[in-house]
């Protein structure tokens, strides 16, 4: 039996309040295109950073071939023949496809000169390989996304690559571009490369994969034959046994419709979108990432202008051409990117909380201290926010914690519609049900409330009806009795119900 | 642990670096100059620092909001010349009023560009400072501004008059200060100032109008400037095109000493005062060792660097961290 090309043993790495890796173990076979599945946060891109050199694991080891490796950084990595295509495209735009490949090491004639005419014969080469429709002179700002990947890929076939690693690379191809993505694989593999592949796509999983490995909140689940396995079995490792006692099973009365979306668009981001949410109802919204959820909810926070159709809160049509504007008419938006989008890392976690109401709590000309305080506490207590004192900045606390500021601050705002964005992306298990729990409350006291999510389970957890969207449409609405796990993959893939074998 | 690490001493340099440095100034100068900590001295020190620091606390607002003024400088002789100009025509009584309006409209048209327009804020007021010097020199027709009766002018109380035994000039600094401070400290626009500068981003998702915001930051700066440019008008009663050319670096160079980050999002009005002191008393301590006033002007680039650069270190946590 031949060696592995790479192993990872018992890898652990902790970040401040969170066991991000927990004993992760796999290896990749020369010629073996190995998937690693998981839900998002449960630990595929910690491992990825692991393997380049990103971060140091806190134990754990790293094999190639028969030698153990130390990675101290992305170059070392790439030394060492580990490739890795990202889904963020790192491509200088104003430069040649030529330029970006071989940046850093363009070939030389006397005097440091480039060598043009070398480079785009050796670019056109490998670009020939791949089957693309573009040169080595055109100028990557002008390629499509795919396009762009395709440089990507490229790149990583002039080096003497051992094991490659793709991180979601269909995300945002084409079904044509899939194609040759795949050739592109199937060549790689009869090179003896081994591949890591990354995807949540379990057709493509299914296609192309020959083994899979599962992680769970960090922890390795097993690696299994993908040819002896079926979808089924692979989500339920993924999602693991909490599942069927996290489903929501609390059905109370719904009040009226609080919002009402009809014939939505924007765009190429999303088309025709209509849906409600009635007030002591929560809706999931499930797809992968770009199918255009968190798009719709930026229209409704006012930060994208509709290029057609209607919102109505109460009934009443309304036009929200800012966040001020939303935020007067009653409407909450927990960011996705909590750091980003969500806190002022360096402000003080009062300040931070009460940022969207300043104008209005006033004592004379001031922002009424003592008012923001109180507001603080109440907050703090109700969602159990553990932090030092109201000075402490934000960008001290942990993730978790940090969410509930944030959620606090649109709580706060006493909303009729809460829309809440990957409300749990990137925090530990514990707070991920706090937070779960307290969209229910939500719920039960009257508010309108929709959460987005990549999770199956939270969606499942806390929604009593779910839609599914795909590629900027809604595919299907669930209500909590009908969906399964398996007719919601479906729908969010763009398999229509009924279609799938 | 009793040791330090070398990357723990350079955090804590880092960190406290500019007040060490400082001390290690005030020293030196005593030693060197026993008049240099005398009450005479002390006054004077602040007295000609005042002009200066009512700017700074204007651009104490745009810093923290995370954009740059560039143009304080030239607006600062635009203010000068044209109150100067007004004052023989039409009266110190609309003089005034008719300079801050002209200021402010300048103030307002940066705050628009960079605010509403969303242009570059280096670009916008680099270019202001050549165009206002422009506007300033077509205004006066290249030639100095004096007031013809120099002696019979109430005027002069703003530059040159004394309340309580304390120059006009020191007074307005504090009280401006002092009101500016509560503004950012205290109030609703403060509070966004430091939200916009901090996060812009997360500060849309708060419903913070981020242009209006900036805009009213380069307003408020804008009204600094007036004030500075009316003490210094009533301080000579007459002008050069020039007066307030290279202040913007100095102006710069106390936001940044008082520990107001280029990043935006940090920084007091207490800090920059602290900054425009310590300016102060650095150039009138080089002054009184005997120094050219010209070498005022390498130091202050000097301190800009060092300050930039302790921010940034205190930042990283190490002194030395280059492009990897």
């Amino acid at each position: 039996m031949t060696d592995p090309v790479l192993r990872l043993e018992n890898i652990v790495k902790t970040f401040p309040g969170v066991r991000a890796l927990d004993g992760v173990s796999f290896s990749v076979m020369p010629g073996e295109v190995h998937a690693l599945m998981g839900e998002n946060g449960a630990g595929k891109s910690t491992s990825m950073k692991v393997l380049g050199g990103i971060y140091q694991p806190d134990s754990g080891d790293i094999f190639m071939g028969e030698k153990k490796v130390t990675m101290s950084g992305p170059l070392e990595a790439k030394s060492m023949g580990i490739v890795f295509i990202h889904q963020e495209l790192s491509l200088a735009e104003e430069l040649s496809v030529a330029e970006n490949i071989y940046l850093g090491e363009l070939p030389r004639k006397s005097f440091g000169r480039v060598d043009w005419a070398r480079l785009a014969d050796q670019t056109n080469a490998i670009l020939k390989k791949l089957n693309v429709s573009f040169d080595a002179k055109t100028r990557v700002g002008d390629l499509s996304i795919a396009n762009q990947q395709m440089v990507e890929i490229a790149r990583a076939l002039t080096v003497d690559a051992k094991a490659v690693i793709f991180d979601e690379p269909t995300a945002s191809l084409t079904d044509a571009e899939k194609v040759v993505l795949f050739d592109v694989i199937a060549d790689l593999k009869a090179d003896g490369v081994g591949i890591i592949y990354i995807s949540h796509r379990m057709e493509e999983i299914f296609k192309i994969t020959d083994r899979i490995s599962i992680l769970r909140d960090g922890q390795y689940q097993g690696t299994v034959v993908t040819a002896d396995t079926n979808e089924e079995a692979v989500t339920q490792m993924m999602i693991g046994r909490a599942l069927d006692l996290s489903r929501n099973a609390t059905h109370h009365d719904l009040g009226d419709v609080a919002l009402e979306v009809r014939g939505l668009s924007c765009g190429k981001l999303y088309q025709d979108v209509s849906f409600e949410v009635r007030r002591g109802e929560v809706v999931g919204f499930y797809g992968l990432i770009g199918a255009g959820r968190t798009e719709i909810a930026e229209t409704l926070f006012g930060l994208r202008d509709p290029s057609s159709g209607q919102i109505l809160l109460d009934g009443q049509e309304v036009r929200l051409h800012s966040p001020a504007d939303a935020i007067a008419r009653g409407i909450s938006l927990v960011p996705e990117d909590r750091k980003g989008q969500g806190l002022i890392l360096g402000m003080s976690c009062r300040d931070n909380m009460t940022l969207p109401q300043v104008d209005t709590l006033k004592a004379g000309p001031f922002v009424a201290e003592r008012a923001e305080i109180d507001i603080f506490d109440q907050y703090r207590a109700r969602l159990d926010i553990r932090t030092p004192s109201w000075k402490t900045q934000a960008g001290n606390l942990s993730g978790g914690n940090q969410q509930k500021i944030v959620i606090g601050k649109w709580l706060s705002m006493q909303p009729k519609v809460l829309i809440v964005d990957e409300p749990t992306r990137g925090i530990d298990v514990g707070s991920k049900s706090e937070i779960h729990k307290l969209l229910r409350e939500l719920a039960a006291q009257g508010y309108a409330v929709m959460i987005i999510s990549s999770e199956m389970p939270e969606v499942l957890h806390v929604s009593d009806r779910i839609v599914a969207m795909y590629s900027g449409r809604i595919m299907r609405t669930f209500t909590s009795d009908e969906v399964t796990e398996d007719n919601l993959i479906q729908a969010i893939s763009g398999i229509k119900s009924g279609q799938a074998a | 642990m009793a040791t330090m690490t070398k990357q723990q001493i350079g955090g804590i340099l880092a960190r406290q670096g500019i007040l060490i440095a400082f001390a290690v100034f005030m020293i030196a100068f005593t030693f060197a100059n026993p008049k240099f900590l005398s009450v005479d001295n002390v006054l004077s020190v602040v007295r000609s620092s005042a002009i200066l620091g009512v700017m700074a606390l204007g651009v104490t607002f745009v810093v923290i909001g995370g954009n740059l003024d560039l143009s304080v400088g030239s607006m600062m002789s635009f203010s000068t010349i044209v109150v100067l100009d007004l004052h023989d025509s039409i009266g110190p009584f609309l003089a005034i009023p008719a300079m801050f309006a002209m200021t402010l409209c300048l103030g307002a048209f940066i705050g628009f560009l960079v605010g509403y327009l969303r242009l570059n804020s280096l670009i916008v007021t680099l270019g202001m400072l050549s165009a206002i010097h422009g506007l300033t020199l077509t205004y006066s027709g290249g030639k100095n501004m004096d007031i013809a009766d120099k002696e019979g002018t109430w005027f002069s109380v703003f530059g040159q008059g004394t309340a309580l035994g304390i120059p006009v000039p020191i007074l307005m600094f504090i009280a401006l200060a002092a009101f500016l401070g509560i503004v950012l400290a205290k109030t609703a626009f403060g509070r966004k100032v430091y939200a916009v500068g901090g996060n812009g981003t997360a500060a849309t998702f708060s419903g913070i109008r981020r242009a209006r915001t900036v805009f009213l930051c380069y307003l408020l700066s804008s009204g600094c400037v007036a004030t500075a440019g009316l003490m210094q008008a009533s301080r000579s009663l007459g002008s050069q095109n020039t007066v307030g050319q290279g202040l913007e670096l100095g102006v710069l160079a106390a936001v940044i000493l008082g520990g107001a980050s280029l990043l935006g999002g940090s920084g007091t009005i207490f800090k920059t005062v602290i900054g425009v002191l310590i300016l102060g008393f650095i150039q009138n301590g080089l002054l009184l060792m005997g120094l050219q006033f010209y070498v005022q002007f390498v130091v202050t680039w000097v301190i800009i660097i060092l300050a930039v650069w302790l921010d940034i270190a205190a930042k990283r946590g190490k002194l030395w961290s280059p492009l990897a």
